[in-house]
């Protein structure tokens, strides 16, 4: 049997004390290209945030490969959305690629050759090289995506989870994207990646994990892929289920008890 | 003490002049402060503070005067400009609107401060009483100055009675306030324009350096208490007028105390009370809830435990031991002694000789903990697609919240149903 | 000379304030700053309170704790007291810098200063204050020796940590993933802003310090795209203040630390209409292409 690239156990996340993921389960193959689709406000980017241990849990846990993220944190590459930064930060495009290099134990001392040359290889492979002097504020949104995605390749990792990369970006960028994340995958790398566009899973994608708050499936695209699948995560929440969040949050209950024998 | 009652008794025209003038100025920006804090804007506020003080000094230095009605129109000017400053700014460069606060802020003030001391240098005549706008001296409120603060409070709040319902739209959702027409610049302007005027008037009691807290505080400690508008625009009103006093007092006791300091800590003080022991948002009660929350689910569990305990021996009514209770879960035995003793009280346990037993009520009480266990656990298998070797750890907290009317919605949703995913019967 | 030795305490309040300034403004934290620098006034009255004397360095750190105790406030007061993050800006401070005053109000005998001194400083006063060996010997003056001493400790900060002010200023989530830790470099930034309002607040007052800490990297923020340049740009543009603010100072008899404050802005403004003009040229030449 292979062995997963991400085992999601019983997860649940709250914001502001309401869940917004509710005991979510699934594990997912090692060497696919994966999407997580659902409807917005459905919880996916605090899924890849709490995978990457972004965001506090109130019950449940994750496994990488299966192991705590901390024994492989170095095998795992993030690339969060466009929109969780400011690019008027005064930074060239080389700078933030080279931020991928960066490690807690060589922060303080400076970048190695091999660094620089990994950088410089990650920003051939978006095809941006040429760009690698350019402030990022002047970049298109497809090319700074790139960027992001540059910064995630310099890490040289096994697992990548990328929030939206297809979002907001010019054909040219989608295409090149695509072929890289191709690539990755013919590599043996795997591919978690939150996708809005439900037209280019099947074209795109191996597996699927659909979720609306809860997982509605996960699977192969052929077999999970489903009008009725669709149907159960786009046709709103479950009312019985945003009840009880509502009387979460207003009584400010923990949704784990806590000590529990198991 | 006897310096209280003299102060209380406001037998003295001074001191009448005094208390009145910290009325109306603690009213006034109190008022004003809940707008500023609805909208986000608290910092801007401290800003518009700092920046009033060169406009008051430059007044002075033009009208050569320290006639109120004339700082007033320095500081209206002032306050003004640094708002259009900050608004520019924000739209026009990368900077990012802390940044544009905290710029505007230290230079005009710098500004502020440089004219001050060049006033003070030159010795020019009436000098001495412009410090007071760095500290606050709600001492030295004079009659002129009582006049003034009544034509500035009277106006502010007639334009917010005037133009209520337009602030609270703007206060709520801007966008909102738009898309149905309002006249979003002119109400902007209106609210602007009050807050410089209100702040302009607070800094004679507080001083600029700590005027954000007069507006700010009185707005944020009423929050705590309701969600209503007009209920928190009293409150904030009243506890501005509460701090004014307590500073007026303190100036008035001991003169070489400056007044602002001791308003702040008024302010800090009452907001502090409001924040624990407000009912609804405050520490407190939140951890009040949270303790009898709490409480209810060590009670449920040995509830629940009990009547598994008979459920697995067939319902034969037996008694069971401490010992067996403890066995089937780990909980500390000095909690569940409490437990124990609650549901004897209740009368949903009985005790014979050292065996503990549920009664009827007790058994329908269990009931409905274990079907909420087990409801829920189906509702997390057939709905969340959960795996039923994964649905005992959520059930087992939701079984204590789910209501009466939530059960119910789960009993429709779920059709009824007679077993949950583990096979075991749904009492 | 004693223009020259203001003008150097001045430079060096400027630099240490500009490096630090710099990270805050990109954090969106210049609020922040400003907050700190207010706060540490209880901590410092109250080292004077206990040691007695004006240079001790450990009751100096004490009162640079005091700075990143407003921070913690700042958030608990977020966090647990669930209060509006603006707001709570702006009560910790007040509230902090208001029992400051008075404590000084209270103790007017034991502490050798007084409120409008908090505001604006002594800098004039900077060149009295000498450091005297037993031998008899000047070094010069104190206060330029202590913010020396900080400054290299700021610059070596600066330095060191570079990549991980960098990114955790950039993209802090990231930073995370990589396991990097943002909640370190945040508190080491933080107490390295406390330490420096500490050090700058006796010779120049609460005002030049945040406006030292905002104005001199918010010109340098308009003027290049590259961090190592921005730096750099405060730094010099906080010593041109130091400058131009003596000049404006000796010439009208004012406050010197606010006519440096304005001398930083008006090196802003400057900055400001060089660029909006260059923005328009190249706007109205890619109009006319």
């Amino acid at each position: 049997m292979p062995k997963s690239a991400v085992e999601v156990h019983n997860l649940t996340v709250s914001y502001s004390q309401r869940p917004v993921l509710w005991d979510v389960d699934f594990s997912l193959p090692e060497g696919k290209l994966i999407a997580i689709v659902g409807p917005n406000g459905s919880g996916k980017t605090t899924l890849l945030k709490s995978i990457m241990g972004l965001t506090p849990m109130s019950g449940g846990f994750v496994r990488i490969f299966d192991q705590p993220l901390d024994e492989v944190r170095s095998q795992v590459s993030y690339v969060p959305q466009r929109e969780s930064v400011d690019w008027d930060f005064p930074a060239r495009v080389r700078d933030v690629v080279l931020m991928g290099r960066y490690r807690p134990k060589n922060l303080l001392s400076r970048l190695s050759k091999t660094d620089r040359e990994v950088a410089d290889w990650a920003l051939d492979q978006v095809r941006m090289r040429e760009f690698s002097q350019r402030q990022i504020s002047q970049l298109s949104g497809g090319q700074q995506q790139r960027v992001f995605i540059a910064r995630s390749l310099a890490q040289q990792a096994k697992l990548y989870l990328m929030d939206e990369p297809f979002a907001g970006v010019d054909a040219a960028s989608e295409r090149a994207i695509l072929d890289l994340l191709m690539q990755l995958k013919e590599s043996g790398k795997t591919l978690l990646i939150v996708h809005h566009d439900l037209n280019t899973v099947r074209q795109y994608f191996d597996w699927v994990v659909l979720m609306n708050t809860r997982l509605v499936a996960a699977g192969p695209v052929e077999e999970v892929f489903t009008d009725a699948n669709l149907q159960a995560a786009y046709g709103g929440q479950l009312t019985v289920l945003s009840k009880v969040a509502d009387r979460v949050k207003e009584g400010g209950f923990p949704v784990r008890e806590k000590k529990v024998k198991s | 003490m006897n310096n209280l009652l003299q102060f209380l008794s406001l037998s003295d025209p001074n001191v009448r002049m005094v208390v009145l003038g910290a009325t109306l100025l603690g009213a006034g920006a109190g008022l004003v402060g809940v707008f500023t804090l609805l909208r986000k804007r608290a910092l801007l506020g401290d800003a518009v503070a700092h920046s009033i003080l060169p406009g008051v000094c430059l007044a002075f230095m033009v009208g050569q005067s320290k006639n109120p009605f004339v700082l007033l129109l320095g500081a209206l000017i002032a306050g003004w400009l640094s708002l259009l400053a900050m608004d520019y700014l924000v739209r026009r460069t990368k900077l990012k609107a802390d940044g544009v606060i905290g710029l505007v802020l230290s230079v005009f003030f710098g500004l502020g401060i440089w004219l001050l001391t060049i006033i003070q240098q030159s010795g020019a005549a009436s000098q001495s009483g412009l410090d007071k706008f760095l500290f606050g001296k709600a001492a030295s409120i004079t009659s002129q100055d009582v006049n003034m603060f009544t034509w500035v409070v009277l106006g502010l709040v007639l334009v917010l009675l005037l133009f209520y319902k337009g602030f609270k739209l703007i206060a709520f959702d801007q966008d909102f306030a738009r898309s149905v027409g309002m006249p979003v610049r002119l109400l902007e302007f209106l609210l602007s324009t009050i807050t410089v005027l209100s702040i302009a008037v607070g800094i004679q009691a507080v001083g600029v350096v700590l005027m954000a807290s007069l507006l700010i505080a009185p707005a944020a400690a009423a929050r705590y208490w309701t969600d209503r508008l007009s209920v928190m625009l009293l409150l904030a009103a009243g506890m501005g007028i509460i701090a004014a006093w307590s500073g007026a007092y303190v100036s008035f006791a001991a003169p070489s105390m400056p007044t602002g300091p001791w308003i702040v800590m008024a302010l800090a003080l009452l907001t502090g009370i409001s924040m624990l022991w407000a009912p609804k948002r405050g520490i407190l009660g939140r951890s009040l809830r949270q303790w009898r929350y709490a409480r209810k689910i060590a009670l449920e569990n040995v509830l629940k435990i009990l009547f598994q305990l008979e459920e697995r021996s067939g319902m034969a009514g037996k008694g069971y031991s401490r010992v067996s209770i403890l066995e089937h879960r780990e909980i500390e035995p000095g909690p569940l002694n409490m437990v124990l003793r609650r549901l004897k009280r209740k009368a949903w346990a009985t005790e014979i000789n050292s065996l503990w037993r549920l009664t009827e009520e007790g058994l329908t009480e269990a009931r409905q903990i274990v079907r909420r266990h087990r409801l829920w656990e189906l509702y997390l298998h057939e709905r969340l697609n959960l795996p039923a070797d994964h649905v005992h750890p959520g059930a087992e907290a939701m079984e204590h919240l789910l209501t009466p009317e939530l059960e119910e919605a789960l009993q429709r949703d779920l059709g009824y149903p007679v077993t949950d995913p583990h096979q075991s019967p749904i009492p | 000379m004693d223009a020259f030795w203001i003008i150097l305490t001045g430079a060096l309040v400027a630099l240490c304030c500009g490096l630090l300034g710099s990270f805050l403004l990109l954090r969106q934290m210049a609020m922040v700053g400003d907050a700190i620098s207010h706060a540490v006034l209880p901590g410092i009255v109250i080292a004077f309170l206990l040691s007695g004397s004006r240079d001790s360095i450990p009751m100096l750190a004490g009162a640079a704790v005091l700075g990143v105790f407003a921070t913690v406030l700042i958030e608990w007061l977020h966090r647990v007291g669930r209060m509006q993050s603006d707001a709570s800006i702006g009560l910790s401070y007040t509230t902090l810098f208001a029992i400051g005053i008075i404590l000084i109000s209270l103790f007017t005998r034991q502490v050798d200063l007084d409120q409008d001194c908090v505001l604006y400083g002594e800098i004039a006063y900077v060149p009295l204050d000498l450091w005297i060996l037993a031998g008899g010997q000047s070094l010069g003056p104190r206060a330029v020796w202590i913010l020396g001493g900080a400054f290299v400790l700021i610059l070596t900060f600066v330095l060191v940590g570079y990549k991980g002010l960098q990114l955790t200023t950039f993209d802090p989530a990231y930073a995370a993933t990589l396991g990097i830790s943002t909640f370190f470099w945040h508190y080491a930034l933080m107490g390295t802003v406390s330490m420096a309002t500490v050090v700058s607040f006796e010779s120049v007052g609460a005002i030049l310090v945040v406006a030292f800490l905002i104005v001199p990297p918010a010109t340098a923020y308009l003027l290049t795209d590259r961090l190592p340049v921005m730096l750099g740009l405060s730094a010099l543009f906080g010593l041109l203040s130091s400058i131009l603010g003596y000049v404006m100072a000796a010439a009208t008899n004012g406050s010197v630390a606010g006519a440096m404050s304005v001398a930083a802005g008006i090196w802003f403004v400057l900055a400001l209409a060089f660029v909006q003009v260059k923005k328009s040229i190249l706007r109205s030449q890619s109009v006319s292409r």
